[in-house]
C-alpha cells in the first residue's frame, strides 16, 4: 500500500471507531431518527459539524487548506436528494454506517452494500441520460452560504451553534 | 437529594445506556478527527481530501466490473471520470469497518444480527425479505447520492462543515424524504 492508502486507512479506523461508539450505525438509531423517535444521529452529526466547521473555516481563511464545494446543481442535488431519502429509510443505512453496521455484527448490512455497489454500476450506465436530461437543467456551481447570501462567516457560525444548541435542548426535553 | 440527582445526570452525559459514549462527545471528537484529517491530506498528499464514502462504491463497482468487462469499464464515461482505483478514500471505507470491530469487540456491543428489531417488529423475522428491502433501498439510495454527489459523510458532515449551499439543501432532502417513507414503511400495522 502507498502512503495515501494508510493515511486513509488509518483515518477510516477512527472514523468507525467513533461512529460505533457513537452509536450511530444501528438500522433502529437511523429509522428511529426517520420516525422522529430517536435523535442520536443528529446529536452525532451535529456536534460534529458544529466543532469540524469552525477549524475547517479557520484553515481555509489562512490558505492553509482549499475548501471543496459539491455543485448547487439544483435537479440532481433535489431529485437525487429525494432518490436517497427513500432508500435510507428502506435500507436504514447509509453508504458509510452500512460498513460499520457489518464491522459490529450487524451482517444484513451485507444486502446493502451489495445493492449500492449495483446501483453505483447502474449510475454509470445511465450517466448519459442523467448527463443530458437532469444534471443539464440548472448549475449554480461550487457555492458556498457565506458568498451566496453575503454574510461573513464569522457571523453564521455563531448562529448555526445557537440554533444547534437549541435544538440540542429541545430533543433533550423530549427525551427524543 | 438534590445532589444525588445532579451527579446522575453528570454521569448520564458521557456514557448511554447501552455503555456507548454520548453521542455529543463522540460527534464533538468526530469533528476534530475531520479537522486533522483535512489538514493531513493537504500536508502529505498535496490534495484536500474530505471524509466522504459513497464515491468508493463506484469505484468498487468498476474494478468488480473490470474482472469480466475490461473494456466497457475503459470506455464508461463515468468510470473514466472517477478513476476507478484503491485510493485514500477507499481505504477510509475499509478503515470504518476495522474502527466499527475493534470498539464494538472492546465494549462488547458487538452482535450478530440478521434482522433489526424494527423491520422485524413490520415485516417478520424472514431473513430474505430484509435481504431484499436492504438491495433496493441500496439500489435506489446509491443512483441519488451519486445524483447529488454526496451521502450523509461528503454533504452531511464534509459539506456542512464547509457551509455548502448544495448540503444544506442536499441534507433536507435526504431527511425529509426519509421521514416520508420511513413513515410509510414501518408506521403501518403499528404494534
Amino acid at each position: 500500500m502507498n502512503s495515501s492508502q494508510w493515511l486513509g486507512l488509518v483515518t477510516g479506523v477512527l472514523f468507525g471507531f467513533l461512529l460505533q461508539k457513537g452509536r450511530v450505525l444501528r438500522f433502529d438509531k437511523q429509522v428511529g431518527a426517520m420516525l422522529l423517535k430517536d435523535m442520536t444521529i443528529f446529536k452525532f452529526m451535529l456536534s460534529a459539524i458544529m466543532v469540524g466547521m469552525v477549524g475547517i473555516l479557520l484553515l481555509a481563511n489562512f490558505e492553509v487548506i482549499t475548501l471543496s464545494h459539491k455543485p448547487m446543481n439544483v435537479g440532481a442535488v433535489l431529485i437525487g436528494g429525494a432518490l436517497f431519502g427513500a432508500g435510507w429509510a428502506i435500507m436504514g443505512f447509509c453508504p458509510g454506517t452500512s460498513l460499520g453496521a457489518l464491522g459490529e455484527g450487524r451482517w444484513h448490512a451485507v444486502f446493502a452494500i451489495i445493492g449500492m455497489v449495483v446501483g453505483a454500476a447502474l449510475y454509470a450506465e445511465l450517466y448519459p441520460f442523467f448527463k443530458a436530461t437532469i444534471l443539464a437543467w440548472k448549475d449554480f456551481g461550487k457555492i458556498g452560504i457565506p458568498e451566496t447570501l453575503g454574510i461573513s462567516q464569522w457571523i453564521i457560525i455563531p448562529v448555526f451553534w445557537v440554533g444547534t444548541i437549541t435544538l440540542f435542548f429541545l430533543f433533550e426535553k423530549k427525551k427524543l | 437529594m438534590s445532589f444525588n440527582l445532579k451527579k446522575r445526570r453528570l454521569k448520564m452525559k458521557w456514557k448511554t445506556n447501552d455503555g456507548g459514549w454520548s453521542p455529543y462527545l463522540a460527534g464533538a471528537l468526530l469533528g476534530l478527527l475531520a479537522i486533522a484529517s483535512v489538514l493531513a491530506t493537504t500536508q502529505f498528499l498535496g490534495k484536500t481530501s474530505y471524509l466522504g464514502a459513497s464515491t468508493t462504491f463506484v469505484r468498487a463497482a468498476g474494478i468488480l466490473e473490470q474482472t469480466i468487462a475490461t473494456d466497457h469499464v475503459i470506455s464508461n464515461e463515468y468510470f473514466t471520470k472517477t478513476k476507478v482505483r484503491v485510493d485514500w478514500q477507499f481505504m477510509l471505507v475499509v478503515g470504518i469497518v476495522l474502527g466499527s470491530l475493534i470498539s464494538s469487540t472492546m465494549d462488547k456491543s458487538f452482535r450478530i444480527e440478521s434482522v433489526p428489531p424494527t423491520w422485524k417488529k413490520r415485516f417478520g423475522p424472514s431473513i430474505g425479505k430484509r435481504a431484499f428491502g436492504a438491495f433496493v433501498g441500496g439500489i435506489i439510495a446509491m443512483i441519488g447520492a451519486r445524483l447529488a454527489s454526496g451521502c450523509p459523510s461528503g454533504h452531511g458532515l464534509s459539506g456542512m462543515m464547509q457551509l455548502s449551499v448544495s448540503s444544506f439543501v442536499a441534507l433536507g432532502m435526504f431527511f425529509s424524504v426519509g421521514v416520508l417513507v420511513a413513515h410509510m414503511v414501518y408506521k403501518r400495522r403499528a404494534s
